[in-house]
C-alpha cells in the first residue's frame, strides 16, 4: 500500500454559508467511507493563510519568525487528506469524489516517498 | 538473420514481460538491453536459438537478477532477487512458455504508458520507446526535440510511473471505455504526426494499431482506428509528387493506391458495421472505405459520405467535422449550398478553413474572394508541403 496526499486548493474569502455546510457534510461523509475501505488516514482542514507563522533557519541557527503565509497566492491549501491505496488508480478515485464535492477546486494527488 | 529486425519486433513483448516480473520499467528495459548486448554476441556464433524472444525473456530475466544482486546493498532489491530466483525455471526448455501471457502484459505497459496522469507528449513518447522500441534518439527527432530534453522527459515519466503508483493494468470495466480511447488518441496522435513526412511514424501507428485489434479484438473502435489508418495510409503513395508535392484526393492517381491496405481496411469496416456500435473511428475508417471503393472524385458516393458524415457529427461534434461534411455538400449539391454552412464555422485559425472557402468562392466565380481566402490560408498554414500546394492554388 502507497499512501497519498490530497491536497484542496481554493480561492481567499470564505464560500457562502449554505455551500459551506454542504461541502463539510459531504466530506464527512465520504470520509466515513474511506474508513470503513481501510483508506482513511489523516485529515485536516485548515485554518485560513493569514493565520500560519514562517519560520527559517540562519547558518548560525538563529530563527527568523515571519507573519504570514510562506507564498503569497490567490489560491492556497485549504485543507488535506492523507489516504493509503493500491496504486493512482486506487487513489485518482477518492480524488475524484473529493473534487466532486468541492466542484471548481483544484485537488492535487501526490504520493508519500 | 537481422538482429536489429528482431529488436525492433520483440523489445515491446520483452520489456513488458520483464515489467511484470521486476516491478519497475527501469531496471526492465536495462535487462532487455542487455540481453540483446548478449544476443548480437552469441546468435551469430550459436545460431538463433529456437524462440528468439523466449530466450530474450529468459536471457533478461537473468541479467535482472544480476543487476539486483549486484546492487543488493539495499534490502528491498535483495529481496526482489530472491522472488525472481524462486519464479518458475528459467531453464532454456521452458523459453516457449515465457511468451504465454505476453499478450496482457503488452496491454498492461499500453494502459501504463498512455495514463491520462501523464502528459499526452509524454505519453506518446513512452508509447514509442516502450512498446515501439524506437530510440530515444528517433523519438527526439520525430517531435523535434533536443536528445537529452527527451531522454530526460522519459526519465521523469518513468519515476512518475515508479513513485506514484502508476499501475501496471488493464483498467476495470468502468473505466475501460475512457481509457481505452486515450489509448486510440495517442496511437492516432502518432499516424497522424507522421501522415505529411514520417512514414516510419505512421507504420509504427499501424503496427500499434495491430497489436492493439489482436489484444482487444472485441471492441470496436480499436478495429475502427485500425481501418482508418490503413485506408488513409493507403493514399500515401499518391498523395505525393516525385518532388514531394501534395496531391489533392481529386487530382491523385488511384491506381497508385495500395490496395493491399485498402483491402483490409474495407473487410475491417464490414466487420464493424456488422456489430453496429458505431463510434468516431469506425465511422471516420467508414468515410475513408466509400473514398477507397470509388474510381474518381465524381463516382464517389456523396451522399452516403455526407450520411456518414451526419452520424460523426452526432457522436463527436467539432467544427473540423463539420467543415469535411460541407466539403461532401459542394460535391454532392454544389459550391452556392455548402458556402454558407462553411461561412457559420468558427474555425478562422485554421488553414483549412479558408482553403475550403477559397475552392467554393472560385467555382462560384467570386475571384477575387477566393484569391482572398487563399491568401488567408497561407498565412496560417506552417507545413511547407502544405503552404507549396496552396502557392499553387494560388497561382492557378
Amino acid at each position: 500500500m502507497k499512501q497519498y496526499l490530497l491536497s484542496i486548493y481554493q480561492p481567499e474569502g470564505t464560500p457562502p454559508p449554505e455551500v459551506l455546510d454542504r461541502v463539510m457534510k459531504e466530506i464527512d461523509a465520504l470520509q466515513q467511507e474511506m474508513r470503513a475501505a481501510g483508506a482513511w488516514v489523516f485529515s485536516g482542514p485548515l485554518h485560513p493563510p493569514s493565520t500560519a507563522t514562517v519560520l527559517r533557519a540562519n547558518d548560525q541557527d538563529d530563527v527568523l519568525v515571519i507573519d504570514g503565509p510562506f507564498v503569497e497566492a490567490k489560491e492556497f491549501l485549504g485543507g488535506f487528506e492523507i489516504i493509503q491505496a493500491a496504486d493512482l488508480d486506487e487513489a485518482l478515485d477518492w480524488g475524484r469524489r473529493l473534487a466532486t464535492i468541492v466542484k471548481g477546486l483544484a485537488v492535487e494527488v501526490r504520493p508519500f516517498q | 538473420m537481422n538482429v536489429e529486425e528482431i529488436f525492433r519486433r520483440e523489445y515491446g513483448r520483452a520489456v513488458a514481460v520483464l515489467v511484470r516480473t521486476v516491478g519497475d520499467i527501469g531496471l526492465a528495459e536495462e535487462s532487455v538491453q542487455d540481453a540483446f548486448v548478449e544476443a548480437v554476441r552469441r546468435w551469430p556464433e550459436d545460431g538463433l536459438p529456437p524462440s528468439p524472444a523466449g530466450w530474450l525473456i529468459t536471457t533478461a530475466r537473468n541479467r535482472a537478477v544480476d543487476r539486483l544482486r549486484r546492487e543488493s546493498t539495499r534490502e528491498e532489491r535483495h529481496q526482489q532477487a530472491l522472488l525472481l530466483l524462486s519464479a518458475p525455471s528459467t531453464a532454456p526448455s521452458t523459453e516457449r512458455s515465457e511468451e504465454g501471457p505476453v499478450r496482457d502484459d503488452r496491454l498492461r505497459l499500453i494502459f501504463t504508458c498512455c495514463h491520462p496522469a501523464l502528459a499526452l507528449g509524454v505519453r506518446v513518447a513512452l508509447t514509442l520507446r516502450l512498446l515501439g522500441g524506437l530510440t530515444t534518439a528517433e523519438i527526439a527527432r520525430a517531435f523535434l526535440v533536443p536528445g537529452p530534453t527527451m531522454a530526460q522527459r522519459l526519465v521523469r515519466a518513468k519515476n512518475k510511473i515508479r513513485d506514484a503508483g502508476i499501475p501496471y493494468r488493464v483498467p476495470d470495466d468502468a473505466d475501460l471505455p475512457a481509457r481505452l480511447s486515450g489509448v486510440l488518441a495517442v496511437v492516432y496522435l502518432i499516424f497522424t504526426e507522421g501522415h505529411l513526412h514520417r512514414p516510419d511514424l505512421s507504420a509504427e501507428a499501424i503496427r500499434l494499431g495491430r497489436l492493439l485489434a489482436e489484444l482487444m479484438p472485441d471492441e470496436p473502435e480499436v478495429l475502427g482506428l485500425l481501418a482508418l489508418m490503413l485506408l488513409s495510409e493507403s493514399r500515401r503513395p499518391a498523395r505525393n509528387t516525385e518532388t514531394g508535392e501534395l496531391v489533392l484526393l481529386a487530382d491523385q492517381d488511384r491506381a497508385r493506391w495500395n490496395q493491399t491496405m485498402i483491402a483490409e481496411g474495407q473487410t475491417l469496416v464490414r466487420a464493424c458495421l456488422r456489430r453496429d456500435q458505431p463510434g468516431p473511428y469506425q465511422i471516420q475508417a467508414a468515410i475513408n472505405a466509400v473514398h477507397s471503393a470509388a474510381p474518381s472524385t465524381v463516382e464517389t458516393d456523396w451522399a452516403q459520405v455526407i450520411a456518414l458524415y451526419d452520424q460523426l457529427m452526432a457522436v463527436a461534434p467539432t467544427p473540423v467535422v463539420a467543415l469535411n461534411r460541407a466539403v461532401a455538400v459542394a460535391e454532392l449539391s454544389g459550391p452556392a449550398e455548402a458556402l454558407p454552412l462553411v461561412d457559420s464555422l468558427d474555425l478562422d485559425r485554421y488553414h483549412l478553413y479558408h482553403s475550403v472557402r477559397a475552392n467554393l468562392l472560385r467555382r462560384l466565380g467570386r475571384a477575387s474572394e477566393a484569391t482572398a481566402a487563399y491568401e488567408k490560408a497561407l498565412a496560417k498554414a506552417a507545413n511547407t508541403a502544405e503552404r507549396n500546394l496552396l502557392r499553387r492554388l494560388l497561382d492557378l
